[in-house]
């Protein structure tokens, strides 16, 4: 094997590898040399990056998940202080805005500021999905850029709602109600429910039929005041709407009413506390608060 | 250069060769291979996690069947942005129990590894049927059909075997009791017994309260719909970790 001749290619001077087929012979061209040696220095910059960063990972023995690298390089470790950087860079309007007062707030231009611009980049991603960009809400989530709220429009209590959620059962002080879904669960007939419906129709000032909606009112009177009050303007405290204005969650057609009756509607929102920390809750509260034009 | 020529001697002797050869793709299976013996170390330690339930296995399925991934990515990564805008990083530990995984890194949706609870299932049920109802901007393509159609769950119970062959620990209670499982996690206040059952089997793996979560997430309390299933996947993903236990800075947890 080793006895083999060197055989030298006429015609460009190169070696051959002493193969031919069909008279033609297979040159033996070195790998160009820029080639190679790129190639070997891949191999020991592999090496050397083995030892500055972390790379083998799973090494049992060792106690630990991976080896280091004398540069102690870990990914986590960077976010963790870039995090740190950040909440320290907020920490001072962060601290203020926790304590201060809706008028505190409006007076210092700087803190007002800085709760706007947290609380809106923090609404666009967590809020306006359902409430839509700006708070202008769809059918089913509320509108936030109105002066009509269901719960609670002060800071306060804008707050509270952004904590605790709505109907959030994994959190006991959540905001809850239940409106019962008189016609699925056989509360009130058919027909009762449709003279509701134009009940609730005249009250909200609209056309409806006055006949259906006067045999309605005893029945509105035994199910519905408790929650919605004598003069159907709804309870705050419970979280019932005012059935006598134009503004409709659900929708304020006969069918939307209709159903909303018959099967009622108790939709959710989530607790926000623990998924955001508090000066981003404050700060989306102030947010939500000058949306709707800022109540008292 | 007679360095550079050596190979001439490995090349022209076919047992050196072949030697040669077995040594390069030992090393390389090695790399490969080895840690994979030893995965259970790059795991963190985490309080929480547990096993689907039979109706998020399924919604899970058919994340998968509808190709949500080739959108969708499930992995927080460790940058500040991205840790601002969905949470916590993703663990290693919080997708241990998945097989296949749906970690990715192409986004054309949001990444979904923290979309649980973040909320509520009438949104996920609206945006499903109609994206465009409530994102206007949104090009997902709507899966309305999913309402329409019925949960088919007679091979639950093979499905739960076939992940614990691979690992998942799913106790035989578990198995036997998937298809009932099932039902009522979808029928919320139907079999209150069955729904404490359900809950303490897989809050004993996940030694923590608050992980299960029982709704009639498509809210047809008539039937039990693909769309259940999907939502109540979708409901749970990345809540299972109680990062208040979870030590960031520990050692071993960094990467």
């Amino acid at each position: 094997m080793t006895d083999h001749k060197l055989e030298i290619d006429e015609v460009s001077g190169v070696e051959t590898t002493g193969h031919t087929w069909d008279g033609i012979q297979e040159l033996n061209n070195p790998l160009p040399r820029w080639w190679l040696y790129i190639f070997y220095a891949s191999i020991v910059w592999a090496i050397v990056y083995m030892v500055f960063m972390p790379a083998i990972p799973a090494l049992p023995g060792t106690g630990m998940t991976n080896t280091l690298g004398i540069r102690g390089h870990s990914d986590r470790a960077l976010v963790a202080e870039d995090i740190t950087q950040l909440n320290a860079q907020r920490a001072e309007g962060s601290a203020k805005l926790l304590t201060a007062s809706l008028s505190e707030i409006e007076t210092d231009m700087n803190l007002q500021q800085f709760a706007l611009a947290m609380g809106e980049s923090a609404f666009g991603d967590n809020c306006a999905t359902c409430h839509g960009a700006g708070g202008r809400g769809a059918k089913g989530y509320p509108m936030l850029a109105d002066d009509v709220w269901l719960w609670d429009g002060t800071l306060g209590g804008i707050e509270t709602t952004l904590r605790h959620g709505i109907r959030h059962y994994e959190d006991p002080d959540t905001r809850n109600n239940a409106m019962p879904a008189f016609g699925r669960d056989g509360l009130l007939t058919s027909k009762e429910i449709d003279n509701l419906v134009q009940f609730v129709l005249v009250k909200s000032g609209r056309e409806g039929d006055a006949a259906a909606a006067g045999r309605a009112a005893p029945i509105f009177a035994q199910q519905c005041t408790s929650c919605h009050g004598a003069d159907a303007k709804g309870n705050r405290t419970l979280g019932a709407p005012n059935l006598t204005d134009q503004d409709w969650l659900f929708g304020g057609e006969p069918r939307d009413i209709q159903q909303t009756i018959y099967n009622a509607r108790n939709a959710h929102m989530p607790a926000w506390q623990g998924r955001l920390d508090d000066a981003t809750i404050k700060a989306l509260a102030v947010y939500v608060h000058s949306l709707g034009g800022g109540e008292k | 250069m007679s360095f550079m020529k050596r190979h001439e001697t490995l090349e022209r002797h076919s047992l050196l060769l072949t030697v040669g050869i077995l040594v390069v793709v030992a090393i390389g299976g090695l790399v490969e291979i080895a840690p994979l013996f030893y995965l259970e170390n790059t795991i963190e330690k985490v309080q929480g996690m547990r096993p689907y339930t039979p109706l998020e296995l399924k919604g899970r399925n058919i994340y998968i069947r509808e190709g949500c991934y080739t959108c969708h990515s499930q992995m927080v990564r460790p940058l500040r942005d991205e840790v601002e805008r969905y949470g916590h990083y993703s663990l290693a530990a919080e997708s241990m129990y998945d097989h296949p995984f749906q970690w990715g890194s192409k986004r054309t949706g949001p990444d979904l590894a923290r979309v649980g609870n973040k909320y509520s299932d009438e949104w996920h049920l609206d945006h499903l049927i109609d994206p465009r109802s409530v994102v206007p901007d949104s090009i997902m393509p709507p899966y309305a059909f999913l309402v329409e159609k019925k949960l088919k769950f007679d091979g639950i119970e093979d499905d739960l075997k076939a992940l614990r062959l691979a690992g998942v620990p799913y106790t035989d209670d578990m198995i036997a009791n998937a298809k009932a499982d099932l039902v009522v996690q979808a029928s919320p206040n139907t079999d209150y017994d069955a729904e404490d059952a359900l809950v303490a089997r897989y809050e004993a793996i996940a030694e923590r309260k608050g992980t299960l979560k029982i709704s009639d997430y498509d809210r047809n309390p008539a039937e039990i719909t693909e769309m259940d299933a999907l939502i109540a996947y979708l409901q749970m993903t990345g809540t299972l970790v109680d990062f208040s236990t979870y030590e960031a800075n520990d050692l071993n947890n960094r990467r």
